[in-house]
């Protein structure tokens, strides 16, 4: 106890070994002492300090499928059991992951929990009621869902809606493609732990969801897009409300970049990270932004254009690597794109009507019903039988915020479908989750899971 | 009809094509079903989009149409294939092996119709509990109801 009293601490360094250490003191006009570099110095200059290491903190290297070195026998595999109920999962997708130490080496998705049965269900339902049924489908883009069954429906009827249908149609998706990628940006910001990403991109979509609210009455599950139109015609000054959307929304856009592009947490738990292909992409049935990150320029938009949106302009936003920062990019610019889309529809809105004229697949208007006869009984045949449709079956597909959603439509000549089947993009995008994730570390499982976007009433039905 | 299937339309003379609503759709007979999809595939349609099923219960002698959409990006051409499948032992070639995105949708046709896929890797159920009795998305299988016990039920006649 008396020899550790008699050292004293100088400065708050640790004590120094009597035994190794030699004091060097310089006297004045003696011959100057070795030229010693003090621990300050080494902190600025070490070894793991290099440009490289540097590269690889900022996530400018990309390098998925980390390798682990040594040799695991077979015993030493651990199953590990992720959701269905767990805050990343994005709902309950239920994961099996096969780990050697850190490294998953494979995973399987068990779905089903959210499964009600819809397609089943849309066969009770008649025509004119499905809308409401496959709008709880994918439950952030519930309108492009609706788009897609009401076109396949239309294409059975053999009708085409009014210009100003269709342009309030793309007006409506394309801003329904701007708040679901808000949420994507959201939950993906919060499962890295950008926190503040949530409150923000919440924020942004409930502008948009306000305006839904206003033009359909709800903010979710619209049941707006029907066979022959839509519900009703844009509320009052929607011109107005679009134009402060428009107004917002790229200035918050470049807040999130601030936020997130120079952030080196963020770029180093996204770049390289769930690195898929092109050549997987494709083999796999991946749509969307997940497909367009690898570097495929593939939109259904420029494809196969529907309700005219081959008449707006608008790019397609590619990305390279395939990889959870790509994903994330080419989101952020579709944004920008459908902005664009959405500035061409306010500003050549077409006038007339918001849905076709004929009595036989539309309601007449309310007011009609009060003095004729014949207003009466459409409107009572409409909402107790709906209409028939000719025997028939088609697929239609339509570009939703995750990919390709296709409605495959099968009627037998009666009031209801005989089979109404959704291609589903999240369920197709979800086979790609297990190819994302090879190899890589268990760390970045929920960036991967996030980056996919997967929306389990989507995935289940 | 597009160049790529006109040169399908002549390998396979087995095979019916028909125009649905401005749509290409090939009948396949079930034993050609796995060569045309080969043949569709090396002719440019990189992409099964999507593998379904209809139960044509009282419409058709053969009970069942597997119906798949393929998709060529390349030519920007997409091709409905279907082929009937019988009511014993409903069974049809996997398309898994030629594209792998196949697998999650004929796992869901066999869950939701009990229509078996030759040379699937992995077919389960996907969908519905592993122990689930019946096809829900056949024609016969019942909507059905669950009983729902209101407190005062017993009291309203």
């Amino acid at each position: 106890m008396d020899d550790e009293q008699t050292v004293k601490t100088e400065g708050g360094r640790p004590p120094a070994n009597p035994e190794t250490e030699t004091l060097d003191i310089w006297v004045a006009a003696t011959e100057e002492p070795e030229f010693h570099p003090t621990d300050e110095g080494t902190q600025e200059l070490g070894p793991d300090e290099s440009d490289d290491r540097l590269d690889d903190q900022f996530g400018r290297v990309v390098a998925d499928d980390y390798l682990f070195d040594d040799e695991v026998a077979e015993e030493e595999r651990t199953v590990l059991n992720m959701g269905p109920q767990h805050p990343s999962t994005h709902g309950v997708l239920r994961l099996h992951l096969e780990l050697e130490g850190e490294t998953i080496r494979r995973t399987k998705p068990i779905i089903g929990y959210l499964h009600t049965g819809m397609e089943k269900t849309a066969e009770q339902l008649t025509f004119s009621q499905g809308p409401t049924n496959v709008t709880r489908m994918d439950y952030l883009a519930p309108l492009h869902g609706e788009l897609g069954y009401s076109l396949a429906v239309e294409r059975l009827l053999d009708v085409e809606v009014p210009p100003r249908a269709a342009a309030i149609r793309i007006l409506m998706t394309e801003l329904n493609r701007i708040a679901s990628h808000l949420v994507a940006l959201a939950t993906n910001g919060m499962d890295i732990g950008a926190l503040s990403m949530m409150i923000y991109g919440f924020r942004e979509r409930e502008s948009i969801l306000a305006f839904f609210e206003k033009t359909t009455g709800l903010r979710m599950n619209h049941n707006y897009i029907r066979p022959g139109g839509v519900a009703a015609d844009l509320a009052p000054g929607w011109k107005d409300d679009v134009a402060a959307i428009l107004d917002d929304l790229p200035k918050r856009l470049r807040q999130y970049d601030d936020l997130l592009e120079k952030n080196p947490i963020w770029l180093a738990r996204t770049r390289g990270v769930g690195v898929i292909s092109p050549e997987e992409a494709i083999a796999y049935s991946i749509t969307g932004p997940i497909l367009r990150a690898t570097g495929v320029d593939w939109d259904l938009r420029k494809a196969f254009p529907y309700s005219g949106i081959d008449q707006y302009e608008f790019e397609v936003p590619v990305g390279e690597n395939g990889d959870v920062y790509d994903r994330y990019r080419v989101r952020v610019e579709e944004i920008t794109e459908s902005l664009k889309i959405v500035e061409q529809v306010m500003d050549t809105m077409p006038k007339g009507d918001y849905r076709i004229g004929d009595r036989k697949i539309t309601p007449p208007p309310r007011a009609r019903i009060d003095e004729s006869m014949e207003a009466l009984i459409h409107h009572f045949k409409l909402f107790t039988e709906g209409f028939k449709v000719p025997e028939g079956e088609t697929y239609v597909a339509v570009e939703s915020p995750r990919g390709e959603l296709g409605c495959y439509v099968v009627s037998d000549g009666q009031a209801r479908p005989y089979r109404m089947h959704t291609r589903a993009p999240s369920f197709y995008n979800l086979q790609g989750l297990p190819i994302a994730m090879a190899d890589s570390l268990v760390a970045d499982t929920i960036a991967t899971i996030a980056s996919m976007d997967p929306v389990m009433g989507d995935v289940d039905r | 009809m597009s160049p790529i299937l006109a040169q399908l339309a002549e390998r396979f003379e087995s095979v019916t094509w028909e125009e649905s609503h401005g749509q290409d759709v090939a009948r396949v007979p079930g034993e050609n079903w796995e060569a045309f999809a080969r043949a569709a595939k090396e002719s440019g349609f990189e992409v099964c989009a999507d593998v379904t099923a209809v139960d044509r219960m009282r419409s058709r002698p053969e009970r069942y149409e597997v119906v798949a959409s393929l998709l060529s990006m390349s030519h920007r051409v997409r091709l409905r294939m279907i082929t009937a499948v019988g009511r014993e032992n409903p069974s049809v070639a996997s398309l898994t092996p030629l594209w792998p995105g196949a697998g999650y949708a004929e796992r869901e046709v066999y869950d939701m119709f009990g229509i078996g896929f030759e040379g699937h890797p992995d077919l389960t159920r996907i969908l519905m509990p592993d122990d689930w009795e019946g096809y829900p998305l056949r024609k016969d299988f019942a909507v059905g109801s669950v009983p729902v016990q209101f407190k005062m039920s017993h009291q309203v006649n």
